[in-house]
Parts: C-alpha cells; sequence; structure tokens
C-alpha cells in the first residue's frame, strides 16, 4: 500500500471489554484523507470507548489502530499531536478567557504561530469579540466552538467528534456541518459519533453503526457539498 | 500548516528537550495558579483552615499545657497534614470534574511534565499557607518557628508532601470518593514524613545540638528522592486506562 493511499484512521479487529462487559467485539474500519465517517449507535453502545482509543487516551484489549503508517500502541506522547478530539465535555478553562485557554494549549503544543493560529480560529468560529471574556459566561454553543478552535488549534490531519450535535442551535449546527465540508476540502480523516441518522448522513461520506459491540458497515451517504 | 503524517519510528526521535519538558511543566502550574487566583478554590480553603485550626489549637492547650514548645511542632505538622489534604484533592480533582484532565492527556506531552506542573503549583500554595501558619503560631503560642534548622526542614518536607499527595490525588481523582479516599491512602504514607517532620522541630526548639536534627533532615531529604522516584516510574500506568 503506497503512502499516498495509506488511510489515516486504521482500526483493525479492535476489542475492549470493560469488565465482563464486552464493548468492541474485532471492530474493523478505515478512514481516509478527505473522508467523514459517521459512526451511529445507542448510548452505551461503544461509541466514545471507539473513539477514545482512535484518540489514545484509552487502549483495546486486543487489535490494534492506526494513524496513517504508525500503530498507536507503543507510540510516544508525540503522536498525539496528530489527532484533534472535540470530545462531548468542551475541555476548557472556564475561569479562563478564551484566548487564555487557546494560548495554554498552544503552549503545550508547542505551536510556533500560535498568535497568528488563535486569531485566525477565534475570527473564522466567529468567537473574536468575546476573545477575552471567561469561558464560563460562554454559552453552550459558543463553549463547541471554542472546543473546536482548540481541537484544531495543530491543524491536525486526524479529527475526531464525539457528538458535536448535542445541545447545539440550528446556526451552530449550520456551522459544524460547513466545518466538515472544509476539512473534508482540505484533506482531513474525520470520524464523528451521532445518536442522529439523518445527519449523519448529510455529514458524511460513509455512515457506520455499532451493534453489540459489532461495527455494522451501512450504506454510502449522499455528501452533502 | 497542517501538521504532516507521522512517520514509522518517527515518535521515539521527536523527544522534546529538557527545555521543552520544563516549558511544559511551567506552561501547567502557571495555568494552575492563574485559574486559582480566579477561583479562589484551594488557597482559601487551606489558609482559612490553617488559621482556624491553629487558633483551635490555641483554645485546646492553653491552660493546660506547661510549655507550648512541647506541642507546637506537633500542631505545625498536624496542621499542614490536613490542610495539604484538603487542597491536594482538588489539584485532579477540578480537571476530572471540568473535563479538563482529557485535554491535558491528549497533548503531546511527557505526562511526567503535568504531574511535576501541578506538583510546583501545589508547592505553591503550600508555601503561601505555610507562610501565614508560622507567624501565626508565633501570636498565638509564643513560639519563633523561623529557625534556618526548621524552616529548612519544612521546606523539605512540604515538597515531599506534595509530591506524594499529588500522586495519589492523581490516583484518586476519577473516584468519586476521592475526598475521603485520598486521605486513607494518604497519611500512612506520609507516617515517615510526619514522624521526622515533628522530630526535627522539637529538636531545634528544644536547642539540641544541630547534629541532632540533621540526621532528621536526612531522612526527609531521602523520602523527597524516593518519592520523586517512584512518581516518574509509575506516573505514565495512572493515566494508561482513561
Amino acid at each position: 500500500m503506497t503512502r499516498l493511499s495509506l488511510p489515516l484512521i486504521r482500526c483493525e479487529n479492535v476489542r475492549k471489554r470493560h469488565g465482563h462487559r464486552r464493548i468492541l467485539r474485532d471492530v474493523t474500519f478505515s478512514v481516509a484523507a478527505g473522508e467523514v465517517l459517521a459512526l451511529l449507535g445507542a448510548n452505551g453502545s461503544g461509541k466514545t470507548t471507539l473513539l477514545r482509543i482512535i484518540a489514545g487516551l484509552d487502549r483495546p484489549d486486543r487489535g490494534e489502530v492506526w494513524l496513517g503508517p504508525v500503530p498507536l500502541s507503543g507510540a510516544g506522547p508525540e503522536i498525539r499531536r496528530y489527532v484533534g478530539v472535540v470530545a462531548h465535555a468542551p475541555l476548557l478553562y472556564d475561569r479562563l478567557t478564551g484566548s487564555e485557554n487557546l494560548g495554554f494549549y498552544a503552549r503545550l503544543y508547542n505551536l510556533e504561530d500560535a498568535g497568528a493560529r488563535i486569531e485566525h480560529l477565534l475570527r473564522s468560529l466567529r468567537l473574536w469579540a468575546r476573545r477575552d471574556d471567561a469561558v464560563r459566561t460562554y454559552s453552550r454553543g459558543m463553549s463547541q466552538r471554542l472546543a473546536i478552535a482548540r481541537a484544531l488549534l495543530h491543524d491536525p490531519p486526524v479529527v475526531v467528534f464525539d457528538e458535536p450535535d448535542t445541545g447545539l442551535d440550528r446556526q451552530s449546527l449550520e456551522d459544524v456541518s460547513d466545518l466538515f465540508r472544509q476539512l473534508r476540502g482540505r484533506g482531513r480523516a474525520v470520524f464523528v459519533t451521532t445518536h442522529d441518522t439523518a445527519r449523519a448522513f448529510s455529514w458524511a461520506d460513509r455512515v457506520c453503526e455499532l451493534r453489540n459491540g459489532c461495527l455494522q458497515q451501512n450504506a454510502e451517504s449522499k455528501r452533502n457539498g | 500548516m497542517m501538521a504532516e503524517l507521522p512517520q514509522e519510528g518517527e515518535q521515539s526521535r521527536a523527544r522534546a528537550g529538557l527545555a521543552g519538558y520544563f516549558r511544559v511543566v511551567w506552561t501547567v502550574a502557571e495555568k494552575d495558579v492563574r485559574t486559582e487566583l480566579r477561583a479562589k478554590e484551594i488557597l482559601g480553603t487551606m489558609a482559612a483552615f490553617s488559621v482556624l485550626a491553629a487558633v483551635i489549637f490555641g483554645l485546646a492547650f492553653d491552660l493546660r499545657v506547661p510549655r507550648t514548645e512541647l506541642v507546637v511542632p506537633g500542631i505545625l505538622w498536624v496542621i499542614i497534614l490536613f490542610a495539604g489534604v484538603l487542597g491536594l484533592h482538588r489539584s485532579f480533582g477540578s480537571e476530572t470534574d471540568r473535563g479538563t484532565l482529557t485535554g491535558l492527556l491528549l497533548a503531546p506531552v511527557e505526562r511526567s511534565a503535568l504531574y511535576l506542573g501541578k506538583t510546583a503549583a501545589n508547592l505553591l500554595y503550600f508555601l503561601v499557607v505555610e507562610a501565614l501558619l508560622v507567624p501565626a503560631l508565633l501570636i498565638l503560642f509564643d513560639v519563633n518557628l523561623l529557625k534556618p534548622l526548621i524552616l529548612l526542614g519544612l521546606l523539605l518536607g512540604t515538597i515531599g508532601y506534595v509530591a506524594v499527595g499529588t500522586l495519589f490525588a492523581a490516583l484518586t481523582a476519577r473516584n468519586r470518593a476521592r475526598e475521603t479516599l485520598l486521605p486513607v491512602l494518604l497519611l500512612p504514607v506520609l507516617a515517615p514524613l510526619f514522624i521526622s517532620g515533628v522530630g526535627l522541630t522539637a529538636a531545634v526548639l528544644d536547642g539540641r545540638a544541630a547534629s541532632e536534627a540533621w540526621p532528621w533532615i536526612g531522612i526527609i531529604a531521602l523520602y523527597d528522592v524516593l518519592v520523586f522516584a517512584v512518581a516518574f516510574l509509575i506516573v505514565d500506568l495512572i493515566w494508561e486506562q482513561g
């Protein structure tokens, strides 16, 4: 397989148990550059567990996850630079301002052009006017947009979203749809979990479903834009 | 400016240098202190508890003790012990409650640097509280603790306490009963430090020769070295399973 055709995310036979409960059973899939894969599933079906494994926050009991050519098992901390995560919680410090939050993460990621990058993200996500306000004064939609800015700060090739539509108003949902289009156009591999079947098909190039820990590959979705 | 795809074997050579490591330590510590200065969750609680406990001990022993020098070493270290537990559980607890611990764990940094950053911030809180407590004990008990050997022992003891306390706070952060679990796990481990601290303080206050105080300082220093060695060995394992 050449480097050009190599998927950016590759899960092979991933298994995970929580106690006696089998959460993931031989889950295998891949996401290519410029592709959006949506994962459907009921509450507790293992979507977030799979997402955490891809993000390197959890380890599979068996199987392997690859980011490009690199297996996550045994990889050093630098591998985490290649993944951006928009989690269910915004992962933001509510006592810090929007720009302070991004500045903190920019220093952790050792970004050279942090100031310009932060300004670009805050402007494009319509948060520039509120950059010096504490995050605890932000609405749910604003926090979610800042969480997206945090995840994209280091411009990772792989971006994973955990139910990014939860609690968002219509405008914010349109922003998320636009974001997926942009990420697809810029060659990122996007993995997104959601409950909403219609939304999954509107966002994604492919839609899968987790049932009883097994991945069901559904029909290809109609790309929205 | 998209980060390029990782290459096979890249992680092993992509180690940040020592300066990069301590940049992360400083970044985490600075963020913690900045957040704390706004939230006042840890420092305020620890300082208020310390001064109140000193006053209560003062009331308890005022009429019953012939020489306050006999009880002040124990009072000093007991207050530090319990005030510390109050502050330490918030160190990682607040990160867990707000979900921000996941953000830290996602960063491409050594997890020991996150631990050291947290430890540095906690050390600062402890030192601020002790800077209030020592004069408070002077006023309430008329015992001067501002002696070089006591201050050295206090500094080393605080470093050891904060190092082991931050480690245990990380261990218990995801547990719902962390407020009760942390002291139950931590206090037995702190026994050597507590005994040495009280022994050192008593030796100095009793006016014994410095040669009697130095072995206590040696034990505290050895404790510190062991704690940091263990912390660096296990800190990655603590967060292995998110």
